[in-house]
C-alpha cells in the first residue's frame, strides 16, 4: 500500500506502460521482422492467401484476426489468431 | 596458438574500440600476450585509446604491402610489455583489405600470442567482413537503446551464418534508468539478444576521463565500477566463473532506500 503510494509519488502512475515496456514491445516486433527476412509485401500476400484458404471452410470475424512474426530465442514464428464465427456446412472452392 | 575475438556490434560508437582496449590491458596484465588489430581503417581509433598515437611508425597495409616486416609495425606497449598494437592505416578506406589479407595478418599473431583482439568497424559491409574473417569467437557490445539492440541482432545473425559464436556485452547500463523503467535491463537486452551474457558494464564518466589520458580504466590503481567490470569480463573470458557486478547494490536510490525503510516495517 505505501509501496503503491511512494511509487506513484516518485515515479508517476503505473497506469500507462513504462517507456521500457515500449521499446520492448517495439524492439521484439522489428526484430521478427529483420530475422525473418520478409517483405511487408510478402506478408500481406502471405496473410491473404491464408485467410481465403481458411475462409473456404469457415466464416472468420473480421474484428479480431492477426497474422504477425513473433521471435523467440532467435527463431522466428508465423503466430496467426483467426476467430471463427460459424463453421461452413460445405467447404466453398 | 592464440585465440582469434573480434568485438563488434553493429551500430558505431556503442563502446566496441573502449571494450577492446581495456581487455586487451587487462589480459595483458594477467600474464597473457596480447596482439591488438585495429580493423578500422580509415577511422582508427584504439591507437589513442591506448595511449600509442604518437609510436605508430607503419600500419598493417605497409605489411601486407611488404614494405615492413609484421614485427616492425607491431607498437610494443611500455607500461604492459606483453601487449602489442597492429595499427590500421587512417589514409585509406575499409575496401583497402580484403579478408583473405586479414587472417594472413591474425593467423601470423597467433603463432606468437595467446589472444588477438580485433577492434572492428561500425557497419555490416566490407570492413566488417574483414574483421570476422579470421575470428574464431566474437564479442559482441551493445548499449540498452533499441538502435543499437537491433543493429547486434543483425550482426549476431551474420556471425551465426558465419559459424561464429558470440558473447554479449551489455556496455553503458544507467541503473537508475532501469529501476525508473526508463531503459531495458541487461536481461531484457539478454533474452531479446539470446546470447550468453559476457559482461555488464555501467555507464561510467571514468572511462571517459580514461580515455581522456590513453590510459584504459582497467590500468588505474583507483577502484572504479567500469574498470571492475571490465576486469572481470577479461577473466570470464580466460575461463574464470566470476560473479556479475550488482550494478544496483553499487547504485542504491534514494527511492529504494525509502521503499526498504517502509517494507522493514
Ligand atoms: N561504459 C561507458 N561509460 C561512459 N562512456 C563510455 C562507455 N563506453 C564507451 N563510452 C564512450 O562512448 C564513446 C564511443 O565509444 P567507442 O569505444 O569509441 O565506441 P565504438 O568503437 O563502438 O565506436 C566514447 O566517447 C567512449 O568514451
Ligand atoms: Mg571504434
Amino acid at each position: 500500500m505505501f509501496n503503491d503510494i511512494l511509487e506513484r509519488l516518485f515515479l508517476g502512475s503505473d497506469i500507462d506502460t513504462t517507456s521500457r515496456e515500449d521499446v520492448k514491445g517495439r524492439l521484439k516486433l522489428v526484430l521478427a521482422h529483420d530475422r525473418s527476412n520478409l517483405s511487408p509485401e510478402m506478408l500481406e500476400a502471405m496473410r491473404r492467401d491464408i485467410l481465403e484458404v481458411v475462409s473456404r471452410y469457415v466464416e472468420l470475424d473480421s474484428e479480431g484476426l492477426q497474422v504477425a512474426l513473433e521471435s523467440d530465442q532467435r527463431a522466428t514464428a508465423l503466430i496467426a489468431n483467426l476467430p471463427i464465427r460459424r463453421i461452413k456446412a460445405q467447404p466453398q472452392p | 596458438m592464440g585465440r582469434i575475438i573480434v568485438v563488434t556490434s553493429g551500430k558505431g560508437g556503442v563502446g566496441k574500440t573502449t571494450c577492446s582496449a581495456n581487455l586487451g590491458m587487462a589480459l595483458a596484465r594477467a600474464d597473457h600476450s596480447v596482439a591488438l588489430i585495429d580493423a578500422d581503417f580509415g577511422l582508427r581509433n584504439l591507437d589513442l585509446l591506448l595511449g600509442l598515437e604518437n609510436r605508430v611508425v607503419y600500419t598493417a597495409l605497409e605489411v601486407l604491402a611488404g614494405q615492413c616486416r609484421l614485427e616492425q609495425a607491431l607498437v610494443k606497449d611500455k607500461r604492459l610489455k606483453d601487449l602489442v598494437l597492429l595499427p590500421a592505416a587512417q589514409n585509406r578506406n575499409k575496401d583497402a583489405v580484403t579478408p583473405e589479407q586479414m587472417k594472413q595478418l591474425a593467423y601470423a599473431l597467433t603463432k606468437k600470442y595467446d589472444y588477438v583482439l580485433i577492434d572492428c568497424p561500425a557497419g555490416i559491409e566490407m570492413g566488417f567482413q574483414n574483421a570476422i574473417a579470421a575470428a574464431d569467437e566474437a564479442i559482441v557490445v551493445t548499449t540498452p537503446e533499441i538502435s543499437a539492440v537491433r543493429d547486434a541482432d543483425r550482426v549476431i545473425g551474420l556471425l551465426e551464418a558465419s559459424r561464429i559464436p558470440s558473447k554479449l556485452i551489455v556496455n553503458r547500463i544507467r541503473p537508475s534508468m532501469v529501476q525508473a523503467n526508463d531503459m531495458m535491463s541487461v536481461n531484457d537486452v539478454q533474452e531479446i539478444l539470446a546470447i550468453p551474457l559476457l559482461g555488464i558494464v555501467p555507464d561510467d564518466e571514468q572511462v571517459i576521463v580514461a580515455t581522456n589520458r590513453g590510459e584504459p580504466l582497467v590500468l588505474s590503481e583507483e577502484v572504479t565500477l567500469g574498470g571492475t567490470a571490465l576486469r572481470n569480463i577479461a577473466q570470464r573470458l580466460e575461463g574464470k566463473d566470476v560473479e556479475f557486478l550488482d550494478l544496483n547494490a553499487a547504485y542504491d536510490t534514494l527511492f529504494s532506500r525509502i521503499k526498504k525503510l517502509f517494507r522493514s516495517k
